[in-house]
């Protein structure tokens, strides 16, 4: 296999998975010509009615979904930025969560909501936003993250397979940023894992998306620094994968995590609960939270977007106290 | 369906391909008496602390029962709404599980205690489960329709809510998606009358709400939702056209809700008494009764024998349902997701 960015994995694993399952079909806003990251370009084109335009109305994308899944067919809805995915989070939240649940397993839905995500695109306040937190509260659905190509295709399939609703988030920023060799590339087959994706012995730092190469390059700068850390890729935002959470919070003692979602009730809240509560003997620091200030949103101008986002330097920088503590 | 000898019936709606067979009559009235007495029932175990809770479709009997035998049973299927108990008798459901739904008990094929009661669902009946969040039913409907199409399955599906529902966004984008790739879709709207405490004019600017209809190119009729022969009148022609891809249809059935929301709902605050003593004179099981009386289809003999055949029905599901194991509390974290086999 050739090299990959994120979106030509998302591409080619769709057109890989519709060619080996006719009940697979796509439904979102100008999916029919290509999308506006080109995810299902030249897919209408090869699977014709199985790609279908969807009127702009989120909420009846995600509910005729439902409908679909529930009918045995595998529904792939794109929202097309997740900014306005919550029109349809009563469907998602209110109904599809709570299929299985309502019915004891009797009815379920194999679906998947595709959704662009994320800033530093310079977006503004509606196409740049971290929605995860919001969905990733509400059992009954999957949320997944990937950072690396490998893993949003593996992920994509393993979501596609999921019987339960799955909500798979792309990161814009890195759409086409990051590059992998797909061949021999670690690649997560199961949802509710995480990866050690580095391995040092002075701190761990949990991340996702892009926060997660932002991570892994202020990591870098680190070691030549004589700080080691680990870097773990959580993957899937909801079933958290608690055990290698704690696992890595053990091993280092000191814990840093990373999102650029605002820092009130985002993740980093509830991974620096199930550390506190459960590895607390083990800790040589208070737990880190670097996150996105708590504003509305990310603000237009390039400089407010800078400030507003997490990078290596910032990443680095509170590593380095954690670090010293 | 043991058809015996079919008769035109004295609708103003008859229409000639749509005849009853006395055999459908009698399945119409049994059904419809016994949604009425299940419901009166109810509300007796809730006044006597059995039941903590209740919602009814009185009043609306005929236009659930009219509308469930347009259908094929199994095949096409159902997203209704919580009022709905006529339908689902219709679609098979047992006296006795509407009571185990009732009671919220273990075995309750709904809803198996972690819903609510009247929140209807049962797959292999293709009765699609339903959450109380109201007309979020009307897109699953689409989407069903949308995936029968690409299957090219020949189903129709029915959703149903009551006219309060019809100003949620959810039933006009169920109404736009649906027109727009002409889906076997019929949008069944129980106009009651009442939106818990609000009357229609509340939130209906048009006169009818099948006007709304009108703005999605969708085709619609409003019928007596009391007169349960003209509702099957209406209704058939419709699904018939549906399955041949004749495109979505929206039905309104102009009905009544002659008892209050719900058990913990006090109508007499906000509902004229004259009104409603106006509505009971158009019960559709008393209208019902008097046509088939006065066309000498059943003798009263026939009548009165359904009559105790149900009393006796709803007598013995009462008590088998309270006999029938409660859910194990931890039974709660169970099903929140679905496993692979």
């Amino acid at each position: 296999m050739a090299m990959m960015t994120v979106v030509e994995a998302v591409r080619s694993t769709l057109d890989e998975e519709m060619a080996r399952d006719d009940r697979i079909f796509l439904l979102g806003e100008d999916v029919e010509a290509g999308g506006v990251f080109r995810a299902t370009d030249g897919l209408h084109a090869k699977y014709g009615e199985r790609v279908i335009d969807s009127p702009l109305a989120e909420s009846s994308i995600i509910g005729i979904s439902i409908g679909a899944a529930h009918y045995g067919l595998r529904p792939v809805a794109e929202i097309q930025f997740a900014d306005f995915i919550h029109s349809g989070f009563d469907q998602l939240c209110s109904e599809a969560s709570r299929w299985s649940y309502r019915t004891n397993g009797d009815s379920f839905l194999p679906m998947v909501v595709r959704a662009p995500w994320g800033g530093g695109v310079h977006g503004g306040q509606h196409h740049s936003q971290s929605i995860e937190a919001y969905y990733a509260h509400m059992p009954g659905i999957k949320v997944v993250a990937p950072a690396f190509p490998a893993d949003f295709r593996s992920l994509l399939k393993a979501a596609i397979a999921d019987p339960n609703p799955v909500l798979f988030l792309e990161h814009k920023r890195i759409y086409r940023l990051i590059k992998q060799e797909m061949e021999g590339a670690p690649a997560e087959t199961q949802l509710s894992k995480a990866r050690v994706t580095r391995k040092g012995s002075d701190l761990t730092i949990f991340a996702y998306g892009f926060m997660l190469h932002e991570s892994l390059g202020a990591a870098e700068t680190l070691s030549g620094e004589g700080i080691d850390c680990t870097v773990v890729d959580l993957l899937t935002l909801n079933p958290l994968d608690k055990e290698t959470i704690l696992e890595s919070a053990k091993a280092t003692g000191k814990v840093l995590i990373v999102h650029e979602d605002t820092l009130t009730g985002g993740l980093g809240g509830e991974i620096a609960a199930i550390i506190a509560e459960h590895a607390f003997e083990y800790l040589d620091a208070p737990i880190r939270r670097l996150a996105g200030p708590d504003v509305p949103s990310m603000p237009y101008h390039h400089a407010m977007e800078e400030f507003f986002m997490p990078n290596r330097e910032k990443i680095a920088a509170a590593a380095r106290e954690l670090a010293a503590y | 369906m043991s058809a015996t000898r079919t008769r035109r019936t004295r609708s103003k709606e008859t229409i000639d391909d749509y005849l009853l067979s006395e055999h459908q009559l009698e399945e119409m009235y049994y059904h419809m008496l016994l949604a009425r007495r299940l419901n009166e029932r109810m509300l007796a175990m809730n006044r006597q602390g059995r039941a903590p809770f209740v919602i009814a479709g009185a009043g609306q009997e005929a236009a659930q029962v009219g509308a469930a035998m347009a259908l094929r049973k199994g095949v096409d299927y159902v997203a209704p709404y919580y009022r709905d108990l006529g339908v689902n008798l219709v679609l098979g459901m047992t006296a006795r599980e509407a009571m185990l739904n009732l009671l919220g008990k273990r075995d309750d094929p709904n809803g198996h205690g972690k819903q609510m009661p009247a929140h209807w669902g049962h797959r292999e009946r293709t009765v699609v489960t339903q959450s109380s969040v109201v007309t979020t039913q009307f897109l699953h409907a689409t989407g069903i329709a949308l995936a029968a199409k690409l299957r090219k399955d020949p189903i129709v599906v029915l959703t149903s809510c009551g006219e309060g529902s019809t100003s949620k966004g959810d039933f006009h984008e169920a109404l736009n998606f649906s027109a727009v790739h002409k889906l076997p879709v019929i949008f069944f709207v129980e106009n009651n009358g009442y939106a818990i405490t609000e009357s229609t004019e509340k939130s209906l600017p048009v006169e009818n709400v099948a006007d709304r209809a009108r703005g999605y190119g969708i085709q619609s009729a409003v019928v007596d939702g009391m007169d349960c022969v003209a509702v099957y009148q209406t209704v058939r022609p419709s699904v018939d056209q549906a399955r041949n891809g004749g495109g979505p249809y929206l039905i309104e059935a102009r009905c009544y809700r002659l008892w209050p929301h719900s058990s913990d709902d006090d109508d007499t605050r906000y509902r004229p008494k004259k009104e409603l003593e106006e509505w009971i004179k158009k019960d559709p099981l008393t209208l019902f009764r008097a046509r088939v009386e006065t066309d000498g289809i059943f003798p009263k003999e026939d009548l009165d024998e359904i009559e105790q055949r149900v009393a006796e029905e709803v007598r013995d599901a009462a008590q088998w349902a309270m006999m029938q194991p409660d859910p194990e509390p931890e039974d709660a974290l169970t099903f929140v997701y679905k496993e692979l086999d």
